[in-house]
């Protein structure tokens, strides 16, 4: 595991990221731009909002509107019984939960490790990453949090 | 103190200081531009103010020292440890004339003129030559009676207001955390943790109160400007305008306040400029040369109602209308069913202007229409009441607030929402345990409820969000009003009414029109808003079209509700569905068709305990068996159906006829609900019914002779039916002056039913006319019209009329018409 040295100057931490992941790939969002992380929350639905939209829920009197990455991806539904880890991004003053399987740790990533995406990325998944970097014997995926909120009402 | 001079000393200190800062900066670098920039900016800020507010001492000071800054400024002077010098004396003499004004509330007993000498002579560039002058200034100040006289600390401190919602957002959060912890304290009995919690909870709402109080701002800074803006439009129009001021401690949210600062200033521009005449035209109409707007706020209900009215020449009727009809906006026989004051409202469209001439101040075509767009989108309303001659009155109507309202909560498809109790009229349970009670009805597709003798539309609100399933027996019914129009929202529970603090939704939300925000419950969990207005727009009931919907149709639909009408829609022969007024229907029935028997070529269903002729609508087959759907006309021993194939809707909608493809019984056609659709005309069908409907033998005992003034052929088709049907002879006439002419012709009436707005002479005049004398004098006149406002009804009886009713008040008209002829007769 490659360890980071934790000096937080600020041209390091704009290369750092939050790890999650969606079923299975492994991906990750910039730590600036992540205002919290939550295990399961109580979400409320919202009619009529987009398939990719789940709800939104209460962080500390915010009212945080929570995107569903698996849908967003257009992957499978997550199993009923597996709960949804929620990484929140602000994103123009406005807070978004990100709902992940899993949330994995903060890592310094070297610039000289990313790579364009590769062409043969699924369309779904290349619209909304930044960037592949390669992470020891792995792979992440940059996901691109601005990308992620453009949704087609 | 007064709030203005209160602000003026809070801002003044701030800004001594900076020019203090400025000026010893300037005494380091001479030559920096933007620090005598800034120093000139400050200093003719309290020059302007204290002008303003008549503080005569300091504004000779201030001027001087201005004067001064100005030639640094411009470059015409160099700047000059002597000059710095002068300013700063000028300085410590306006901050002692601050102390004084902040202690004793007036400006200290004082001369100045050595001071203002020593800054002129600066100007001259004498100031370095003559530093003698500087002591003989200095003395001034200790001569002013201040010894011992502790300044009183500030009596405001400025705060962001980003800090303010800060502290908003923390007490809401407080609050919701509060009742987490009541409701956990609930569970356990003879906790210890009771009492504290107790007390932990007053203070939570007193700081609630404390803090949305930050918030609250007097109405009157809003109007400050207005006096300044009043006295320059009476200079440049030539008028003289007083202006009223009351209720200006009124407070209100400072988010709100922002909000109708500029709707405001325009209309107090419009009431200036149009609403006022000049002195003469005053004079020429006995009324004082000074003209008078006035500006009242008060609070109502959660409300705040802003009044303002002008005793000018009130909103020109006439040019209204032919504006209107110019316009396209609507047609001559549609203002023919309008009432004045639905008129007026037409100055609330887009585009909208009356103003002969385009002044620099007004009549440029941004008007009304905007005021009334700003107003709507903080959730406020506005009307206009005016009187031709008298004046106008804009009734403008906020909420308190836009962060805080009541709500009521509400359960549909298993999720909760609040809807804004603003809106909400009452609370309907609808079931089967109440065998009498309302009960859901349907119409084609479409749920209605009968509700004291109104057919509601009704929206499942499950439905309405796709929530799945309807709940089988949905339990309640939110009455609700969003401008004119009245529906009733179906849900499945109700909870409580709750105060909720109102957030908007996230940007990536705001397409669903559906809500108007999203709140946080005392349970913690988040729930979306509905808007009304937002619901019915998306089913089609809204009254108001959206207001930025430009195209022709979204305008015309936009208007007044009195051309809007409830129509049923039905199918009869051809796949074009069919319509009629509502009103016209007195019931829907679906009778066996086993019942339907034939006597000779007619038809015959027992009825209600009498004999009910019935008839097919041409195409219509009248069905073997099962059900028939049947439309009744008439009541009683006059009821008469009309047998139709299937019934579709009930809709509400302006009716444009087209009179192409016109075939007998059917008035024409229009686009109804986006479909072509043919009107019935019920006249036509009635006559068809049975010979003896119009036979002698057959009136009514009580059937009189009815004369009917109106316009417009389309309302006359809508009355004549009625009337025929219960019996009455009826006459027609397209207004005053014929029905004047079949007086005068000696033709005799039992009574008068008349439109008010009509060419020639209208009903006003026709009333006023009869009643001066004539074998009419004392019939019984019943003024027919789009809609009765108090006042209209109160100019209606003034000019003679016996009584008031709606064009479309079918059951109202007779029962009106019933009780004018019973008292005529006895």
């Amino acid at each position: 595991m490659p360890q980071a040295t934790l000096t937080r100057t600020a041209t390091e931490a704009a290369d750092m990221v939050l790890t999650l992941t969606v079923a299975g790939q492994l991906c990750g969002v910039p730590v600036l731009s992540v205002r919290d992380v939550l295990g399961e929350q109580a979400i409320t639905r919202i009619p009529l909002a987009p398939p990719e939209i789940a709800g939104s829920l209460n962080l500390r009197g915010r009212i945080v509107t929570a995107l569903d990455l698996r849908r967003r991806l257009g992957l499978p539904p997550r199993d009923p019984g597996r709960p949804a880890m929620s990484v929140v991004v602000e994103v123009g003053g406005e807070l978004y939960s990100l709902l992940a399987d899993q949330v994995g740790e903060v890592l310094a990533l070297n610039p000289a490790e990313r790579a364009p995406n590769p062409p043969t990325l699924q369309p779904a998944w290349r619209d909304l990453s930044l960037g592949v970097q390669r992470l020891g014997g792995s792979l992440l995926v940059l996901l691109d949090v601005g990308r992620l909120l453009e949704i087609e009402a | 103190m007064d709030d203005l001079l209160a602000d003026f000393l809070t801002e003044s200190k701030e800004g001594l200081q900076a020019l203090d800062a400025a000026l010893l900066g300037l005494e380091k670098t001479p030559g920096d531009s933007r620090l005598v920039s800034e120093a000139f900016r400050i200093v003719h800020t309290i020059k302007g103010t204290c002008g303003f507010l008549g503080l005569s001492r300091l504004e000779a000071v201030a001027h001087a020292a201005e004067n001064l800054l100005g030639h640094w400024r411009d470059g015409t002077l160099a700047v000059t440890a002597g000059g710095i010098t002068a300013i700063l004396s000028a300085l410590d003499r306006i901050r002692l004339i601050l102390t004084s004004l902040e202690t004793a509330g007036r400006e200290p007993e004082g001369d100045d003129t050595s001071l203002v000498a020593l800054l002129d002579a600066a100007i001259r560039g004498e100031a370095e030559a003559g530093p003698a002058g500087t002591p003989a200034a200095q003395p001034e100040p200790a001569a002013d009676p201040l010894p011992g006289a502790q300044p009183a600390g500030p009596q405001t401190i400025r705060v962001a207001v980003e800090i303010l919602e800060d502290l908003m957002t923390l007490v809401s959060e407080l609050v919701l955390t509060r009742n987490q912890l009541l409701q956990l304290a609930r569970a356990e009995e003879n906790s210890a943790f009771a009492v504290p919690l107790q007390r932990l909870s007053q203070i939570t709402s007193d700081l609630q109160d404390g803090v949305m109080k930050t918030r609250m701002q007097p109405i009157g800074t809003a109007w400050s400007k207005l006096p300044r803006l009043v006295r320059d439009l009476s200079h440049e129009l030539g008028k003289r305008i007083e202006l009223d001021m009351r209720g200006a401690e009124t407070e209100l949210d400072r988010q709100v306040l922002e909000l109708i600062k500029d709707p405001l200033t325009h209309m107090v521009r419009n009431s200036a400029d149009h609403g006022l005449e000049t002195p003469e035209a005053r004079r020429a109409a006995g009324k004082p040369e000074t003209g008078r707007i006035l500006l009242h706020a008060y609070h109502e209900g959660g409300h705040i109602v802003m009044e303002l009215a002008d005793d000018g020449r009130g909103l020109d009727t006439q040019r209204i209308r032919q504006k209107v009809v110019a316009q396209g906006l609507a047609t001559e026989a549609e203002l023919a069913a309008m009432s004045p004051a639905d008129i007026h409202r037409f100055i609330f469209r887009p585009g909208f202007s009356t103003a002969a001439a385009v002044t620099s101040v007004s009549g440029r075509g941004v008007g009304m229409d905007v005021v009334k767009t700003n107003i709507e989108r903080i959730g406020g309303t506005v009307d206009v009441r005016s009187e031709q001659g008298r004046g106008t009155r804009f009734v403008v109507k906020i909420p308190l607030t836009l962060a805080i309202a009541a709500a009521l909560i509400v359960e549909a498809g298993g999720e909760r929402f609040a809807i804004p109790q603003t809106g909400v009229l009452e609370l309907v349970r609808i079931g089967a345990e109440q065998a009498d009670g309302p009960r859901l009805e349907r119409l084609g597709e479409s749920p209605v409820m009968r509700l004291r003798d109104r057919l509601l539309p009704l929206i499942p609100l499950a439905g309405l969000l796709r929530l799945g399933e309807e709940a089988a027996e949905p339990r309640f019914v939110v009455v609700t009003q969003v401008g004119a129009q009245i529906f009733g929202i179906v849900v499945d529970r109700v909870f409580d009414t709750e105060e909720i603090v109102v957030k908007p939704v996230a940007p990536i939300l705001r397409h669903v029109t559906m809500f108007s925000g999203n709140t946080i419950l005392g349970d913690g969990s988040v729930i979306m808003i509905l808007d009304p207005a937002g619901i019915a727009r998306a089913t089609g009931l809204g009254a108001e079209a959206a207001p930025d919907a430009a195209s022709e149709h979204a305008v015309a639909r936009s208007g007044g509700s009195g051309r809007r009408t409830a129509l049923l829609l039905f199918r009869a022969g051809s796949t074009a569905p069919c319509a009629v007024p509502l009103a016209l229907v007195a019931r829907l029935e679906e009778l066996e068709a086993g019942r339907i028997e034939r006597a000779g070529d007619r038809m015959l269903v027992q009825y209600r305990g009498g004999l009910m002729p019935v008839l097919p609508l041409p195409g219509v087959v009248p069905a073997g068996d099962g059900r028939q759907p049947v439309l009744v006309f008439g009541e009683g021993e006059r009821a008469f159906g009309l047998m139709v194939e299937e019934i579709l809707d009930v809709v509400e909608e302006e009716l444009r006829l087209d009179d192409a493809g016109l075939r007998p019984g059917f008035l024409g056609s229009g686009v109804v609900a986006g479909r072509v659709t043919d009107l019935l005309d019920a006249a036509y069908w009635l006559r068809q019914g049975g010979t003896d409907w119009f036979s002698p033998a057959a009136r009514a005992a009580d059937g009189a002779r009815i004369l009917v003034v109106e316009d417009s052929a389309f309302f006359r088709n809508l009355i004549v039916p009625t009337l025929t049907a219960a019996g009455h002879q009826v006459s027609t006439v397209a207004n005053g002056r014929e029905a004047l002419r079949l007086r005068d012709a000696g033709e005799r009436f039992d009574a008068i039913l008349s439109d008010i707005e009509m060419p020639e002479m209208d009903g006003l005049a026709l009333a006023a006319a009869i009643r001066a004398g004539g074998p009419w004098a004392d019939l019984p006149i019943v003024a027919l019209t789009g809609r009765a406002s108090p006042d209209d009804i109160a100019r209606g009886r003034e000019a003679g009329f016996t009584d008031y009713i709606g064009k479309y008040d079918r059951e109202a008209l007779l029962v009106s018409l019933a009780e004018c002829l019973r008292a005529n007769a006895a």
